[in-house]
């Protein structure tokens, strides 16, 4: 599936140990509504009403960065954005355009709304296909949804191992070195390419994009797909493929707050005075 | 009407079964007739304290050599179900872990069936519902699983209480891992450690967790220090972990440790969603940020306008002349 050769591989083909083939990075990226607008579920449809303009997710922005950087590490190669979203929207895909990305796939379908995380997966693995990538970055899991299942599911249903959880990846004579997060610390894997490795928050700082950057994005190019184009039958994704249903949306009990006061140098006897009360000291 | 079998994840850590497993467990017996764990490692180890807690039967693939359970365990699954080795359950329930989410990615795709996620409490009719709370824990969504396949459902740590029933010992079964190829060749080369000494952060009375309000990486010692002198875990704001100041073994929130102890004490810490999710169901709440209008102050007891770098020394300081 994956082709790694370039022409100097050709030429070469005998020399162990040397790598000349560019490497194609491609990161799944979500657009959201802004965080800072998270707007409501819509009792009627049960989905996300998403009334402003999508960004893309912070979350993303490391993966972007981290490809940005694997490519740079290796000398050549690209990277490329896969993104889902209704009616074409690319205004958050820009943004990764404007960081350096090279292109971008966007998939649109009427017959996605309603699509859970494993119908999500199937629209993802598709399109990142097409692209023939050697590496795979996405986030942990989205800002908005954030049900962090996705990119593993991707990995399942392309026959890719995977590396999740990763706060530092290097990548290596054709293996990703990867520092994974676990309950207790890190685990140190490395993992053969082609593969999926999911970033963390915090594995790179992601750069701002630049003017030039901007300006260089509106041109960049954006491929469309639908469902269609990517082969998959409309009853596997959407309302239709989602083995799950919403039943209630219902308001949580508040916590009560409880007395808040000013510092005036001895609020501290106040805490002191609430531990005591409590007999945990 | 409850269910028949489900099959709960089992996580361990050294010769102790995880807390989020027992507390599935607990979970579990109430929602269905037959109760089993499935794990990575050697079942038999497990198999006396997953018993006491209603396991009937422990399935388990053995030593990975290295390998990433999620893989494994969802492959090994998979397998014997098609096989016709095991029945399968009618739910599985994995903790929202790493490994947890791991498996419950790959077995989703292996039975095409669906995950339902972040799941704080469940109930049964003919199939599984699990509630998972949004916008900062502001509203509960309950989703159910229509899929007519065993449902997948994460279920968030600290969301039940784990109880002994006195169970007899386990029954032990192999859950062969089958030929992985190319999937399975991701391995683990060398594990670090980074918890700190002192109470373990999801297990400790009283937790001291600091944020961006502290100004700069030096001044985490002053969670420290106060996290020592009461006999606490300290832990830290998704921001600060991002920023480096900490370990992620330190982050209290969404992502990172749910924690529920007597008393969360935040210092510097405004109370993003991300944050409050993992820490609201504390039992007493007292904060101190220098921003009144911080969010953190309408799920504190005791809230201090206030900067911390003048409280929190006295504060200290009090505490440890006791």
């Amino acid at each position: 599936m994956i082709k790694l050769s370039g022409s100097l591989d050709e030429a070469f083909p005998a020399l162990p140990g040397i790598d000349f083939a560019a490497m194609k990075v491609v990161v799944c990226v979500k657009q959201i509504p802004d965080p800072a607008d998270p707007g409501a579920l819509d009792p009627e449809t049960k989905t996300l009403k998403r009334d402003s303009k999508l960004i893309l997710d912070e979350s993303d922005s490391y993966g972007v960065e981290m490809a940005l950087q694997l490519v740079d590490a290796a000398g050549d190669g690209e990277v490329h954005l896969v993104s889902m979203a209704p009616n074409n929207e690319v205004s958050g895909l820009r943004t990764a355009l404007a960081m350096g990305a090279a292109s971008a796939t966007i998939v649109s379908d009427d017959a996605l709304q309603g699509s859970d995380a494993l119908g999500t997966a199937k629209v993802l693995a598709a399109a990142i296909a097409r692209q023939e990538p050697d590496l795979i970055l996405a986030a942990t899991e989205s800002s908005d949804g954030y049900t962090g299942t996705v990119p593993e599911q991707v990995a399942e249903l392309m026959g890719l191992p995977s590396v999740t959880f990763a706060k530092s990846v290097a990548v290596d004579g054709g293996a990703a070195k990867v520092k994974r997060q676990t309950e207790a610390g890190y685990d140190e894997v490395e993992c053969p390419l082609p593969a999926l490795v999911s970033v963390t928050a915090g594995v790179v700082e992601p750069r701002y994009p630049s003017f030039k950057g901007i300006m260089a994005a509106k041109s960049k190019p954006v491929d469309e797909l639908d469902l269609g184009a990517l082969g998959i039958d409309a009853g596997q994704v959407g309302w239709a493929g989602a083995g799950q249903e919403i039943v209630a949306i219902e308001e949580a009990p508040a916590r009560e707050s409880g007395e808040v006061i000013e510092d005036e140098g001895d609020a501290y006897e106040r805490i002191v005075a609430f531990l005591d009360d409590l007999k945990v000291l | 009407m409850g269910l028949d079998k489900i099959w709960v994840f089992g996580q361990a850590t050294g010769d102790d079964v995880a807390s989020i497993t027992l507390e599935m467990l607990a979970a579990a017996r109430g929602l269905a007739d037959t109760v089993e764990v499935f794990m990575a490692g050697d079942g038999d180890d497990y198999a006396e304290e997953l018993g006491e807690h209603g396991a009937d039967t422990v399935y388990s693939t053995g030593d990975l050599d290295g390998g990433l359970q999620g893989v494994a365990v969802a492959s090994a699954v998979a397998a014997a179900i098609e096989a016709g080795d095991v029945d399968a359950p009618d739910a599985f329930l994995l903790g929202t872990t790493q490994d947890g989410r791991d498996v419950a990615g790959r077995l989703s795709v292996k039975l095409d069936t669906p995950v339902i996620t972040n799941v704080v409490a469940l109930e049964a009719d003919d199939t599984l519902v699990g509630s998972e709370p949004v916008f900062g824990g502001t509203v509960d969504v309950k989703t159910k699983n229509t899929s007519g396949k065993p449902g997948i459902f994460l279920v968030r740590p600290k969301s039940f209480e784990a109880e002994g029933v006195g169970g007899a010992e386990a029954d032990t079964e192999d859950l062969d891992v089958p030929d992985l190829g190319a999937v399975g060749a991701a391995k683990v080369v060398n594990s670090h450690v980074e918890e700190s000494d002192g109470p373990k952060l999801d297990e400790a009375a009283i937790v001291v967790s600091g944020g961006r309000g502290l100004g700069e990486p030096d001044a985490y010692v002053m969670v420290d220090d106060l996290a020592k002198a009461v006999g606490g875990a300290p832990g830290a704001s998704r921001a600060i972990v991002d920023a480096g100041w900490v370990p992620y073994s330190y982050q209290v929130g969404q992502t990172g440790k749910v924690v529920k102890p007597t008393v969360y004490i935040a210092a510097g810490i405004s109370g993003a969603t991300q944050h409050l999710v993992g820490m609201k169901g504390s039992k007493n709440i007292i904060a101190i940020n220098k921003d009144p209008e911080a969010p953190i102050f309408a799920v504190a007891d005791l809230g201090i306008v206030g900067d911390v770098h003048k409280v929190m020394p006295k504060l200290i300081e009090a505490l440890q002349n006791r």
